[in-house]
């Protein structure tokens, strides 16, 4: 069947912002859809608040909305656009309630819009789980045991039935949202009353447990014709017991026999029919039990997820393209294998002959209240893939691309301690984010395979293929380098052992083991992923290294340039540096540049094999981009645009004679050195907050009482606040150096007065050498000491006198023309009354050039690339312009992923995504904002305020504007006697510790609508913290900044009704 | 992985010149025939017992081979038909609560090479350019005895090459195993005789399960024994080598046409029934061997996943009048299905019966009882 004639135009809802579960998979699946459906000349309509995204580009649909995704925003546009149909696969479990919900209100129906790629029946049957029980045992499928419970009596019955240990899930959450496996009464009382919560349909389901039980995911596509393929077969290392998203994950499945895959791909293609899944993709999860076999459904989703963007990258073929065609009346042998050139159509099932690995990637560390353990509720904040002709090899160059400092399978058990043994048997027994690595230390410890395979559930297949890997490690160990021979070297780049570790095993350097392996001749040769192992040729450089063969990698003699990824997605660093690496790309290709793309995460966009001329994808650490360089001769390599992570390889590139495009080394080294910065400030005659570096724990009291407290304390050369703390006095700093990792000459830590009440700036400059440019200031509404990532800011500044924003431009100038600057600089201000402090430079693309560039319709990353190229802004015409609007970026915090975690903002970074409010007014910007990062904010009722002292005198502000707002004000007993004070009327309220009823009573019993907390010094934040968990779990609004009060009192007089919704392409062109 | 002493060094020669050195593992012995390579990721034990692949080295593009052992149920014949086998990496340890016995001794106890060690995907890339490539596995301690130029030349290759009698059962024998995991009642009310061209046991058990009773004759059964026994139906089995020199088997088809017997024919059979009605058969560059072929019903206008195992195919520039073109392969356009027009006789290409390989066509086996039925009506 051939396109459908009667759609004009499709809506398509976007997954939103960034947020545990749902990650950049779902821009790049949108991405494909949208271009897909653009280019068969639909008219698309967009919805999503990620301004991060490559989806929102204005060149990627026809009508872009960048607004909350929330069904009263979507009526309105569509309302107003009139779409004659709805595309609610692309974007994750946002999009797909959002779409329910739409249908469910009658929005679709009034409007005629029909609902493409999953009707509501399919998506009711497949989201609920008493529906999807029913229908998998309609059609002789098993389910695992289970019951369902709406309420707790409902639960404790369905416990008799089904026992512990029992899994608990709460309906239509993602990423499992709220879940957990209970072994005692306690624990089951404790998951389901959450769970019953977050459910938005109180809906639970609890399920026998089938922890151990091996576990398996078929990426399934199917069309209006009723034909059906597998595009991928997934097998999880990690067994059931752990979340698919925490698991890592091996494609294609190893442990199966061809009787047994053809059940499942069988019982696939069953499901698909029975729920209804008329066109699209759809993923299935079954587990397998290794002792006999049996087969159990555990779910399916009606929508491109997480996994077929995995399995879409692991094979070639991109799902979501070919899904969004299906959608609108192709069939599957209508449309072409592109990765072939089209010599084969899309109606095959891909195969390959390459091993890969997803291993995810975990952030324990920013949350130390949370226990790091794993369970079907999905903790990682990232994950990497890699290619490898072998599991050893893939497994291990995954290891190396998590940027965590291994490079192989490194030891992290102390056999040195009495109680090891303990230690990993309960490492083994209860899944931690690192229990391969106690595995291998088990493995190492002359465990056997059989008992590691009883207490983990890891299937012997891949425990066999490790021990190999530490038998490997056993020989080499103390070898003298010079007695490695050529076979054996071979032999261990084959099982994927890095160069680093080579060396680490050899006791000798990494430069060394490199330099021994060029002059024994043995270089990666480079294959092609090709959907079809090599059974048709292939045009496509989508390519991984490897040590097999004959190199197919084929290099052009074409003007060509590489640009370094950004690698896995963790907290402070996430889709903003991919989005600035395609931009790259694509200036690059503008200028016909061949654009070579190195990165390892599969969710991106930039690992699309489409987005640039070649893929390379691999680890971004030295070896392997040292390998590619020196196979494609590059003009020379992009480093600004990848976050961090290709920073930390400028000096390897320096040192090998490899030129770095824009910004020179010595610029980036000057930024980020201290003493060299400090020096540069003086020159520039600039002020800088008192700080001092020191290499030694004895010596940071004295140091401390130099600087003066409070102090802001964190280590050096980190990314997104690591470890960095307010400290108000030494008893503070020496908690603090107890815990933080031992001070050193190699690892100092720099203390930063602190500067109270400061406004925080961010100030993107772009150059090329010549002419400076202001991308954009933007004004941070926390304010100083809030970890600018997770500060909502304005972009124009809403409150910051012209002349001092004059003065910021001419600062950021001159630290530009300085530093020598070609390409991107990001510079963050505090801003003390009307002193303009430095806190930090940044010689690359920050986390806000997405935003800016969105806000002025125009790339700051292009007109970088380009200036890096030689083409100066003047002749790229660059000269962005704000229209007049309010653009207001808020984070979005992963708080509710993490039990026990006080959702308290702070120096150190904590957000895992942003989202986009745009508004006439600062307050409608700042609104949209709220709603767009899914806070409930109401406009009137009672609000709650408890504030330290140092924000008593901000109360004359903050509480007028709550009463004009219709708010009446409760307060503990401090912050009750400050605003009688003022001549306000208050009722006071019992802090927990001062006896019943107390505020968490109030906020359990939704009494409050409005929480403004603020808090200062460990006890007390520590005694307040559950007043901010509680609100966070009832779902009541709650700030902890009075910047961020006051903000609200901005935003709630503003009415949804009065807001205006206006596509970015429209608005951008207002000048 | 690494090699204990049961593996040996051992070279794969091709008669282009290009050696690959690797671990030999399994029966120390030399190899000869034809290499082809197979893109299934599953069912190496079904792919190595099916006795097609007579004569036929086969190369898994597939990386790890040996994951889940081997077990009885899996084999599609008594042993193994191929004259060598070529992995990546052979596993060390079976993984399988089906698994009886590792495939390097299942190799061993079925007198078959197999190398380990080999850059599988070059091997494909190579077959791939030139065609498929006489060669042969030559362990390192037989080399003395063994020159491998001489190898090559005395072995013909597979084109005009008959296997099919070779690979036949030499008595008749009736069959009564129904499919893995059947819950099925077996039908006793038609009866079905397999002319045996190297026939897969997966296609016995389908016939058993889901037409009728079966018996299995001998490839050169003559008519008139066949007939003897009574059969509603005949299905051609599928086979090693060249079709064309199978005269017997072309004969007896004819016959079996002229008193409209409902015929079904699987691969060779296939090719068979194809000369049979005036076709023409052509050997092909590399063939099909995988299990992702995609297979349109050209009347139906449905596309299904395939499994693949054939070096040769019927010729559609020379379709006579009385043959109807019932499926085309959508990777080369290649005929995968025919069907007379005058006769109660269809057949297929590629493997309906699976094992390895989707399930997409078992629907061919209850199409031929409702052909076996609506040929007893009239």
């Amino acid at each position: 069947m051939p396109k459908r004639t009667d759609l004009k135009s499709i809506l398509v809802i976007g997954a939103g912002p960034i947020i545990i579960g749902q990650a950049c998979e779902f821009d790049y699946s949108g991405v494909q859809a949208c271009k897909a459906l653009k280019k068969e000349g639909f008219r698309v309509i967009l919805v999503n608040s990620n301004p991060a995204t490559i989806m929102t580009d204005p060149s990627i649909a026809d009508a872009t909305y960048i607004e909350p995704i929330n069904w009263e925003v979507i009526a309105t546009i569509i309302e107003k656009e009139r779409p004659d149909a709805l595309l609610p696969t692309m974007g994750g479990q946002t999009a797909l309630n959002t779409a329910l919900t739409l249908s469910t209100k009658g929005v679709l129906a009034k409007f005629g819009v029909e609902l493409i790629g999953a009707k509501k029946d399919a998506i009711d049957k497949a989201e609920d789980r008493e529906l999807f029980d029913k229908t998998m045992k309609s059609i002789g499928l098993e389910t695992p045991r289970s019951g369902i419970a709406h309420n707790m009596e409902d639960a404790l019955e369905v416990l008799e039935k089904i026992g512990f240990p029992c899994i608990i899930r709460p309906s239509f959450t993602l990423g499992g949202s709220g879940g957990g496996i209970a072994y005692n009464i306690k624990e089951f009382k404790t998951i389901c009353e959450k769970g019953l919560d977050l459910s938005p349909t109180n809906e639970l389901l609890i399920d026998e447990s089938l922890i151990g039980w091996k576990e398996f995911e078929l990426e399934v596509v199917r069309d209006s014709a009723d034909n059906c393929i597998i595009v991928c077969s997934i097998e999880n290392l990690d067994p059931m017991g752990v979340h698919t998203g925490d698991s890592i994950t091996v494609a294609p499945a190893q442990t199966l026999t061809d009787k047994e895959y053809q059940v499942l791909r069988n019982q696939s293609f069953k499901i698909l029919r029975e729920i209804g899944v008329d066109t699209g993709g759809s993923n299935v999860q079954f587990a397998v039990n290794p002792e006999d076999g049996r087969v159990v459904v555990i779910e399916m989703n009606p929508r491109v997820s997480r996994s077929s963007a995995l399995a879409s990258k692991a094979t070639g073929f991109p799902i979501a393209k070919i899904a969004a065609l299906l959608s609108v009346g192709f069939t599957l042998d209508e449309l072409q294998n592109e990765i072939t050139g089209g010599a084969t159509p899309a109606s095959f099932e891909p195969t390959i002959d390459y091993i890969v690995t997803k291993i995810p990637k975990f952030a324990f560390e920013k949350f130390p209240k949370a226990e790091p353990k794993l369970s079907t509720q999905m903790k990682s904040v990232g994950e990497v893939m890699s290619f490898g002709r072998t599991f050893q090899e893939s497994f291990q160059k995954g290891l190396m691309s998590l940027e965590e400092g291994l490079y192989g399978l490194e030891s992290i058990c102390d056999f040195s301690s009495n109680d090891y043994t303990e230690l990993l048997k309960h490492e083994l027994s209860i899944p931690g984010p690192k229990r391969i690595f106690y595995v291998a230390d088990a493995l190492r410890n002359g465990q056997s395979i059989e008992s590691i395979n009883e207490l983990t559930g890891i299937d012997s297949w891949f425990l066999a293929q490790i021990n190999d890997l530490l038998q490997e490690e056993v020989i080499l160990q103390g070898k003298d380098i010079t007695r490695l021979s050529k076979d054996e070297l071979m032999r261990l780049k084959q099982k994927g052992f890095s160069d680093r570790r080579i060396a680490d095993l050899l006791g000798t350097s990494e430069a060394k083991v490199r330099t021994k392996r060029l002059s024994l001749g043995l270089k990666p040769s480079f294959k092609r992923v090709d959907t079809c192992a090599a059974e048709f040729e292939t045009e496509t450089a989508y390519m991984y290294s490897t040590y097999d063969g004959v190199c197919e990698s084929r290099p052009s003699k074409n003007k060509k340039v590489i640009v370094l990824g950004s690698g896995p997605n963790r907290i402070g660093q996430g889709i903003e540096f991919d989005y600035c690496c395609v931009h790259a790309s694509q200036a690059l290709q503008e200028l016909e540049i061949e654009s070579i793309m190195i990165n390892c995460n599969p969710e991106t966009v930039s690992t699309d094999y489409d987005t640039s001329n070649r893929l390379y994808f691999e680890p971004i650490i030295d070896e392997k981009v040292l390998d590619i360089v020196d196979i494609e001769n590059p003009l020379g390599v992009i480093i600004q645009f990848g976050g961090q992570t290709p920073l930390k390889l400028a000096e390897t590139l320096i040192k090998h004679d490899i030129r770095i495009l824009g910004t020179s080394f010595d610029a980036i080294d000057r930024s980020e050195d201290r003493e060299r910065f400090q020096e540069l400030v003086k020159k520039l005659n600039l002020k800088q907050p008192n700080n001092i570096t020191i290499t030694s724990a004895d010596k940071a009291i004295d140091a401390a009482n130099t600087v003066g407290y409070p102090l802001v304390v964190r280590p050096s050369y980190v990314l997104g606040g690591r470890a960095m703390e307010l400290v108000n006095n030494p008893q503070e700093l020496t908690k603090y150096l107890r815990e933080a990792e031992k001070v050193s000459q190699q690892k100092p830590i720099l203390l930063d007065s602190y500067l109270q009440d400061a406004v925080e700036v961010d100030v993107d400059v772009i150059s090329d050498g010549k002419t400076f440019k202001i991308g954009g200031i933007l004004q941070h509404i926390e304010q100083a000491g809030i970890h600018s990532g997770d500060s909502a800011c304005s972009l124009p500044p809403y409150s910051l006198p012209k002349d001092i924003q004059k003065a910021i431009s001419e600062q950021s100038i001159a630290i530009a023309d300085e530093l020598n600057i070609i390409g991107l600089m990001n510079i963050q201000y505090a801003i003390k009354e009307r002193d303009i402090y430095i806190i930090e430079v940044n010689p690359r693309a920050s986390r806000t050039v997405p935003f800016i560039s969105k806000a002025i319709g125009s790339s700051l990353v292009k007109a970088a690339t380009k200036a890096m190229l030689g083409i100066s802004l003047e002749e790229q015409s660059f000269d962005p312009s704000l229209p007049d609007r309010y653009f207001v970026k808020e984070a979005v915090l992963p708080f509710d992923k993490f039990s026990n975690v006080d959702p308290i903002l702070g120096p150190e970074m904590k957000s895992t995504g942003e989202v986009m409010g745009i508004g006439k007014s600062f307050g409608e910007a700042y609104a949209k904002a709220q709603l767009g990062a899914m806070k409930n904010l109401y406009f009137s009722g009672t609000a709650f305020v408890s504030v330290k002292d140092s924000d008593k005198k901000y109360l004359n502000k903050l509480i007028p504007l709550l009463i004009e707002n219709n708010f009446s004000v409760i307060a503990t007993k401090g912050t009750a006697a400050a605003i009688k004070e003022l001549g306000y009327e208050v009722v006071v309220i019992n802090k927990v510790m001062e006896g019943r009823p107390h505020i968490v009573d109030k906020l359990l019993n939704k009494e409050v609508q409005l929480v403004i907390n603020t808090t200062e010094g460990r006890q007390s934040i520590e005694d307040s913290a559950s007043i901010r968990r509680t609100a966070l779990e009832s779902k009541i609004f709650c700030t902890t900044t009075v910047f961020g009060g006051l903000a609200i009192m901005e935003a709630l007089k503003n009415n949804k009704e009065a807001w205006s919704l206006e596509p970015i392409q429209q608005i951008t062109n207002i000048n | 992985m690494s090699f204990d002493s049961k593996t040996f060094d051992a070279t794969l020669y091709l008669e282009n010149g290009k050696y690959f050195k690797g671990r030999g593992f399994g029966s120390h012995k030399v190899g000869v025939g034809e290499v082809v390579f197979n893109t299934s990721i599953t069912g190496y034990q079904e792919i190595i017992t099916d006795p097609s692949y007579a004569k036929q080295i086969i190369t898994f593009t597939h990386p790890h081979i040996g994951n889940v052992g081997t077990n009885d149920e899996d084999c599609e014949s008594k042993g193994i038909y191929a004259s060598g086998i070529v992995v990546k990496d052979l596993s060390k340890i079976p993984s399988s609560w089906r698994n009886k016995k590792p495939l390097e001794q299942f190799c061993k106890d079925n007198d078959c090479v197999g190398i380990a060690n080999i850059d599988t995907r070059e091997l494909a890339n190579t077959i791939r350019d030139s065609g498929s490539l006489r060669g042969c596995i030559i362990p390192a301690s037989l080399e003395a005895y063994n020159d491998s130029d001489t190898i090559l030349k005395n072995f013909s290759g597979l084109a005009g090459l008959d296997l099919a009698k070779e690979v036949s059962t030499k008595s008749t024998y009736a069959w009564n195993e129904p499919i893995w995991n059947c819950n099925q009642t077996l039908p006793h009310d038609l009866h079905v005789v397999v002319m045996d061209y190297g026939v897969k046991r997966n296609i016995l058990k389908l016939l058993r399960t889901y037409v009728g009773l079966v018996t299995v004759v001998n490839a050169e059964t003559p008519f008139l024994e066949v007939m003897k026994l009574n059969p509603d139906g005949v299905f051609l089995s599928n086979g090693p080598g060249d079709p064309e020199p199978c005269e017997y088997a072309i004969k007896l088809i004819r016959q079996l046409l002229d008193k409209n017997v409902p015929i079904f024919g699987i691969c060779l059979g296939h090719q068979l029934l194809a000369l049979a009605s005036d076709c023409k058969t052509y050997k092909m560059k590399f063939g099909h061997h995988g299990g992702n072929h995609p297979v349109k019903d050209i009347y139906k206008d449905t596309v299904m996943i395939t499994s693949q195992n054939h070096g040769f195919a019927v010729d559609n520039s020379s379709m006579p009048e009385n043959v109807d073109i019932t499926h085309i392969s959508l990777f080369d356009n290649t005929i995968q299905g025919i069907a007379l027009k005058h006769h109660p006789a269809f057949s297929f290409q590629g493997h309906p019966e699976a094992s390895p390989g989707p399930h997409d066509l078992l629907k061919l086996f209850t199409q031929f009882r409702s052909l076996i039925q609506d040929a007893k009506k009239n």
